[in-house]
């Protein structure tokens, strides 16, 4: 059954692959991850990094198993299982035998290693990639990082080297390791926005709001979350709110009559757009940053909300709108001229997301007599890929900037909860199991 | 004679001896020489205006500054680090003193400019008169919609008419519509969908002669369901716009 689903999930990915010009997709190989297209993946050992004194042994631990997490995580890399690899391990360039690790069964393209030491008060961590398929030519990486004696710090150095080793393995798309996802959360009793990083280590919440907070997205820079804030009293109060996390507290954003939801960034951080029903019915909005010059962009009797710049030129904003009947995703230039619709009309389609290249769209999507599910769209061919099936149901997707990973909520494991996956489906992660926990946004850097 | 000389002697050793040391004790040390002052850096200069200077709670007001010698300035709060001019716009809760910290290599100067916001009066502990609350708990029924819909549907017009006619009865009612929606959408679209039907409860109320300032809507989308089940007839109680009683304003 399983196998099956793999090998029709392939089958659409190929149909999709083969009707897209090339152009398209030159500049990416998301629709190759993980699925065995074309690339072979680089086989990569990781031998355990060497804690050279006692006092570093905790960190070295730390280090060795975050690592490890980051490089299977990226998708981009194959690696080698521990059992095959040969019984000395290098800690140092010149302990490094490449013919040791190309043999069988290990069979490896590239191997990373190095050690940890404690020197001048400082967690010294001495790291290199080498291609040992060439052992002549210099290490791929060859690098030495300092931070702090903390298990934070060493989290915070094998998250820097794995972004190297990505970048260097992958064509020079960034590394993940150190990007960070905003979301919502009830744990404490009340909606909230928290955030935490990639990987669903050290989540902590920003707001106060003590009501309900939904709907929060980063801004460009990562310095800012705006969202959907509410606040108690005789009429209750709905506004857009923007929390710094550099001030480590809200920022002003002005309040509007009526319902104020669903707040986007422009990919240059000067404007905002968002759903406002101070005209009778949601509209989609458009104002500055700092709230001045607010302007409408839809005139269409219904629901006009979650708007989304396109990510690389900020000159289309995808939005939903029910303004054909049921809940679609459309499409209209920043200025508000040339509305389309994008999705078929079938069902139920919310919560669209640009890809960081500006040329896909992730949405979720509920088609007839099936739940929810996350499809990915070529905007310029209007292809289609359902990225997850038969799995509870799944919304809000999110891209992280590399362009291979999404983020979305799901309740395949129960309550709804914050999952991560290659935008290919595959490589799934549960990050949150806490309370229940909805509407990821991941930071643009 | 020898003798005497050799007393001579000592005595001018002795004398000379004294001279010299008191000498060196009194001999002040030579001054060095006065070295020239550097230039004193400018002293920074600030300024802050806040336009308007009065807002209602909710609007804003324009801060715009301007400094001169300085290297770090910050204005708090709420603005945080800043360029040596600009401005920018904030809609403080409550009054507010805004201040300009201008610092530089002359030192550091402030200005400051202060945001007065009226926030509207709330009459001390407003409560709804008892008859008032049990008429209205009486006459007043929430109304109910269709999946996906914001349309007054035949049941939802009667519920209205009974509104209205509780509306008619005490004047000086007011009443806050919440839109709701069920669990299967999602909670983006849900928060507009809910504000159509808070807003089609209330232009239905209207269209019956109630005045629109006595109505207040708020849209909750999916966030404050009435049912935590999952199947039709919970859904159904949670598609609704809910009606509040509010305490009468004060004064009128």
């Amino acid at each position: 059954m399983k196998m099956k689903l793999r090998t029709s999930l392939l089958l659409a990915l190929l149909c999709a692959v083969a009707a897209l010009p090339s152009v398209v997709f030159s500049q990416q190989d998301w629709f190759r991850t993980g699925t065995g297209l074309g690339v072979e993946k680089i086989r990569l050992a990781v031998p355990s990094f060497a804690a050279r004194s006692k006092e570093v042994e905790t960190p070295t631990g730390v280090f060795n198993s975050v690592l490890l997490n980051d490089l299977e995580l990226s998708g981009v890399i194959e690696l080698v299982s521990p059992s095959f690899y040969p019984l000395q391990a290098p800690t140092r360039l010149d302990e490094l035998k490449p013919e040791a690790w190309t043999a069988s069964p290990t069979n490896a393209h590239m191997v990373a290693f190095g050690n940890l030491q404690y020197s001048g008060n400082q967690l010294v961590v001495e790291a290199w990639l080498s291609d040992v398929r060439n052992p002549q030519a210099a290490p791929v990486l060859a690098k030495r990082y300092r931070g702090e004696l903390t298990e934070d710090s060493a989290r915070a150095l094998a998250h820097q080297f794995a972004d190297e080793i990505i970048e260097r393995l992958s064509g020079g798309l960034p590394g993940i390791a150190r990007t960070q996802i905003a979301f919502v959360s009830d744990r404490s009793g009340s909606k909230e926005i928290w955030a935490m990083d990639y990987d669903g280590y050290n989540q902590r919440q920003l707001t106060r709001c003590g009501f309900l907070c939904l709907t929060p997205r980063w801004s460009p820079d990562s310095t800012k979350i705006a969202y959907t804030g509410y606040e108690r009293g005789e009429v209750p109060r709905n506004m857009i709110q923007i929390y710094s996390l550099v001030l480590n507290r809200r920022v002003a954003f002005p309040a509007y009559p009526g319902t104020t939801t669903t707040p986007a960034w422009s990919p240059d951080g000067t404007e905002i757009a968002f759903s406002s029903s101070q005209s009778g019915d949601p509209e989609i909005y458009i104002a500055s940053a700092d709230g001045s010059r607010t302007r409408r962009l839809t005139h269409s009797r219904g629901v006009d909300v979650s708007p989304a710049f396109n990510r690389r030129t900020g000159q289309q904003i995808a939005f939903v709108s029910d303004r054909g009947g049921s809940p679609q995703i459309y499409l209209m230039s920043a200025d508000g001229s040339g509305v389309e619709r994008l999705t078929s009309g079938e069902g139920y389609a919310v919560s669209p997301a640009w890809s960081p290249n500006g040329q896909l769209l992730a949405f979720a999507w509920q088609r007839s007599n099936s739940s929810f599910d996350i499809y990915v769209m070529d905007v310029a061919t209007r292809q289609t890929v359902q990225l997850t099936r038969n799995s509870g149901r799944n919304e809000q997707p999110s891209w992280a900037p590399d362009g291979r990973h999404l983020v979305f909520q799901s309740t395949r494991s129960g309550r709804n909860q914050i999952w991560m996956m290659l935008a290919d489906g595959s490589g799934l992660r549960q990050l949150t199991f806490e309370g229940s926990n909805t509407a990821p946004s991941w930071s643009w850097k | 004679m020898r003798i005497r000389r050799g007393v001579s002697w000592t005595l001018v050793v002795v004398l000379l001896l004294i001279l010299t040391g008191a000498a060196c004790k009194k001999k002040p040390p030579a001054p060095p020489p006065t070295p020239q002052p550097p230039p004193a850096p400018s002293a920074p200069t600030a300024t802050l205006r806040a336009v308007p200077s009065t807002i209602e709670q909710g609007q804003s007001s324009a801060l715009s500054w301007n400094s001169t010698n300085a290297t770090e300035l910050r204005i708090e709060p709420d603005v945080g680090s800043v360029g040596p001019q600009g401005s920018t716009n904030v809609s403080p809760e409550r009054s507010t003193t805004y201040t300009l910290v201008a610092r530089g290599p002359g030192g550091q100067a402030e200005a400051s400019a202060r945001v007065t916001v009226n926030v509207p009066p709330t009459p001390p502990t407003p409560v709804v008169p008892e008859a008032m609350e049990k008429a209205f708990q009486r006459m007043v029924r929430d109304a109910y919609f269709d999946f996906d819909k914001a349309d007054i549907r035949p049941d939802g017009r009667v519920a209205l008419a009974q509104t209205a006619e509780f509306m008619r009865q005490y004047p000086e009612a007011r009443l806050l519509i919440e839109g709701h929606c069920d669990e299967r959408g999602s909670t983006e679209y849900n928060l507009g969908l809910g504000d159509r039907r808070a807003n089609a409860a209330k232009d239905y109320l209207v269209s019956l002669g109630i005045s629109a300032a006595r109505l207040e809507t708020v849209s909750y989308g999916k966030e404050r369901p009435f049912c935590f089940e999952s199947n039709e007839e919970c859904w159904q109680s949670n598609r609704r716009a809910h009606f509040v009683i509010l305490p009468p304003r004060g004064g009128r």
